[in-house]
């Protein structure tokens, strides 16, 4: 017998539950104003989150999943990212994508079934949200390849969640990107549950990141309610990628302190007591604590950075709510790049329709 | 009899098969501890336990591999795909091998295994999760294709399925998992492939399914009360076997047919009726055949971009009235 393969995962941390540094800090997380903007953009993801649920509640908006407490993962990734990077986001991403230039009224739009919200004003490559699960791993591999054929000094980066891993285009993906040693990083958003299913029971795997051993890249743990850690690890993955070197899997272990999303009701399955545990390990009260202790915060910056952002999410939603819907026959319109001949038809049929409609004939569905 | 919801029934199907038979077993996404993301199995893992209620990773291709090995090793499994959509991460497994086994291994291996998926529109869950694809499985050869409308049907068809040889899709549409009809109580099967015939009328054979049977219901009430005509709706409750019987005779006491679809316009189940009744019946008819069906579009999530696109009853009232008047 010989040992032909071995291997070992490590999990990295910067900053601790009680916000202690608990390793030497990178370079930018020794900057007052660094971390303030992390912390903001974690505050803002968070004011999202809560005022996209209540206009869901309210029949504002469809049904929506929010990132309460994994706010670290997206916001440390999308910071860690040039503006030429591109984002490939699974639906939970928000704090990415704010980040990243998306604007909250487009993910209301988005969240609100106008997909205008996707059509975005600011990263004109980022990627729509994802909605088939893991697939973006796939359309990732395939911006790396047209990254590295133009020879362009770019990365695509999919964020997944924990169930996306057990997903066959997920492996496959990583293996592609190994074979062709592509510049693309996978960050795994493991929050622990995928809907209903426990992080246990869906892997017998001692780590979701050593997936990425079998596929012969990189693979490393980190704690994803640590936002320093999650930019460090993610812009050294980022720079590794971009010179060509190696693609790498980022396991970032966080929790989903919110029901899967507005219609699920995580009671049925998941117990309280381990919602409250988690609500002591989440990212945002550990970075004000670190910046209190180190970085002298004040009370009053801290109000008025929260006054701030409620204000930033009640103008998005403000703008929102004031747009009128799309005409349905947009659909038509967007379906092809130039409506076949064949279907102009029906488009004028489904006008005739709806005319009649407007003018009083009954309606209803 | 009992009131139950649609949701209801599947789930009392599913206890009712699996009390007679140790050998049906189930398995798919979030179907155990949460009773389903649609509350269609709620109950099921308290009855019946772990080993024969399973909580599947998302493996969508997995799930139906392991349940085309487990029907060929003899259990009777069910599996669940939780959006109908996501029939496409696995077709591979649907189409080119459960429903070929049967064939390439000269009829000796037999496959008895249900695939129930929530399928549709109405509900604004987007182009994605709202897909009505009962047409993909229909033009495979090998598979069966069942898809009720009504509380009651919903029990019996599934429990015929679950005891049917050969696969069956089992397409659940999701706006109508709340709705509640008269459900037999006790054991109750109903023989897959005979449509229902829930109103007679003399004008015109109204030919639906799944959800667009309701709103073909209240159009036939609407053009009664209205419009003076009377009109037949037939239910096909399953497109494989499609009761071609029930189909030829209804629309040859009428002399006029309307399909209503919700799948997109092209290739649609409608084309083929429209096809088979004009091949059998064309002399018998006294107009064209007419197809209500969804544009050959994606499905919108913004509630009123949805309502104008998929068939309602005021546009089943406005076509069968230009055929009839
Ligand atoms: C291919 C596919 N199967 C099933 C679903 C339904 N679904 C939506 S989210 C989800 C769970 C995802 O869990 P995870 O990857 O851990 O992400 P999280 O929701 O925790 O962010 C499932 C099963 C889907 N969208 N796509
Ligand atoms: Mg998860």
């Amino acid at each position: 017998m010989s040992i032909v393969a071995k291997f070992q995962i490590e999990c990295f941390s910067c900053i601790d539950a009680d916000g202690h540094a608990v390793a030497e800090l990178p370079e930018f997380a020794l900057d007052r104003d660094v971390l303030i903007e992390l912390y903001r953009w974690m505050v803002l993801t968070r004011a999202f989150d809560e005022r996209a649920i209540t206009l869901q509640r309210t029949g504002r908006l469809g049904t929506y999943a929010s990132s309460l407490g994994q706010e670290a993962v997206g916001v440390g990734l999308a910071h860690a990212m040039l503006a030429e990077d591109v984002l490939l986001p699974s639906f939970r991403e928000h704090g990415a994508q704010l980040v990243r230039g998306v604007t909250a009224g487009e993910i209301l739009q988005f969240w609100g079934g106008d997909e205008r919200g996707s059509d975005f004003s600011g990263p004109r490559s980022d990627f729509p949200v994802s909605i088939p699960v893991a697939s973006q791993a796939a359309h990732a591999v395939g911006a790396a390849l047209a990254f590295k054929l133009s020879k362009a000094q770019r990365v695509a980066v999919a964020v997944l969640g924990d169930g996306a891993t057990s997903k066959g285009d997920f492996y496959e993906s990583l293996n592609i990107a190994g074979a062709w040693n592509l510049p693309v990083v996978f960050v795994v958003a493991n929050n622990q549950w995928a809907i209903s299913v426990p992080r246990a029971d869906q892997t017998a795997a001692a780590t979701l990141a050593q997936k990425a051993v079998a596929a012969g890249i990189t693979g490393l743990q980190v704690d994803g309610n640590d936002v320093v850690v999650v930019r460090k690890a993610v812009s050294d993955a980022l720079e590794q990628a971009r010179n060509g070197s190696r693609p790498c899997l980022i396991e970032a272990l966080t929790y989903r302190l919110s029901d899967h999303t507005t219609v699920d009701d995580a009671s049925r399955y998941r117990d309280d007591e381990e919602v409250s545990a988690h609500w002591q390990a989440e990212p945002i009260a550990r970075l004000r604590k670190h910046l209190i202790a180190v970085h002298g915060w004040t009370k009053e910056e801290e109000s008025d950075l929260v006054e701030l952002c409620a204000a930033e999410v009640d103008e998005s939603a403000d703008a929102y709510l004031a747009e009128s819907p799309q005409p349905p026959e947009t659909i038509f319109d967007y379906t092809y790049a130039s409506l076949p001949q064949s279907l102009v038809k029906q488009r004028g049929e489904l006008l005739a329709l709806l005319k009649d409609a407007d003018n009083g004939t009954e309606h209803e569905q | 009899m009992a009131q139950l919801t649609y949701r209801e029934a599947v789930a009392a199907a599913m206890a009712q098969e699996m009390r007679r038979d140790p050998n049906v077993v189930f398995l798919g996404e979030d179907i155990a501890a949460a009773g389903g993301v649609f509350k269609t199995s709620v109950g099921l893992l308290e009855e019946f336990g772990a080993d024969r209620v399973r909580d599947t990773p998302i493996s969508e291709q997995a799930i139906l591999g392991a349940t085309m090995g487990a029907a060929m090793t003899g259990l009777r499994p069910i599996a669940e795909i939780m959006f109908s959509d996501f029939f496409a991460v696995c077709w591979d497994i649907v189409a080119n091998e459960m429903a070929k086994t049967r064939y390439m291994t000269d009829g000796q291996v037999t496959l008895p295994l249900v695939i129930r998926s929530g399928n549709g529109g109405g509900s604004r869950f987007g182009a994605q999760h709202s897909q009505a694809v009962e047409n993909w499985a229909m033009a495979v050869p090998g598979l069966k294709v069942v898809a009720p409308a009504l509380p009651g049907d919903v029990k019996g068809l599934l429990a015929a399925a679950i005891r049917d040889p050969d696969p069956v899709l089992f397409f659940e549409q999701k706006s109508l998992y709340a709705t509640k009809g008269e459900v037999p109580d006790g054991e109750y099967v109903i023989e897959l492939g005979k449509a229902n015939v829930l109103r007679s009328g003399t004008d015109v054979t109204i030919v639906a399914l799944a959800l667009m049977v309701p709103r073909a219901l209240k159009a036939a009430e609407q053009l009664e009360a209205e419009h003076g005509i009377s009109a037949t709706v037939v239910d096909l409750r399953s497109l494989v076997p499609l009761d071609t019987q029930t189909i030829l005779a209804e629309v040859a006491k009428t002399g006029r047919m309307v399909t209503v679809e919700e799948n997109p316009r092209l290739c649609g189940w409608g084309a083929e009726v429209s096809s088979i009744v004009a091949e059998e019946l064309f002399w018998d008819l006294d107009g064209p055949i007419v197809r209500v069906t969804t544009p050959h579009i994606p499905l919108a999530a913004a509630d009123s971009m949805e309502d104008a696109m998929l068939p309602n009853a005021d546009r089943i009232v406005q076509a069968v009235r230009q055929l009839v008047d």
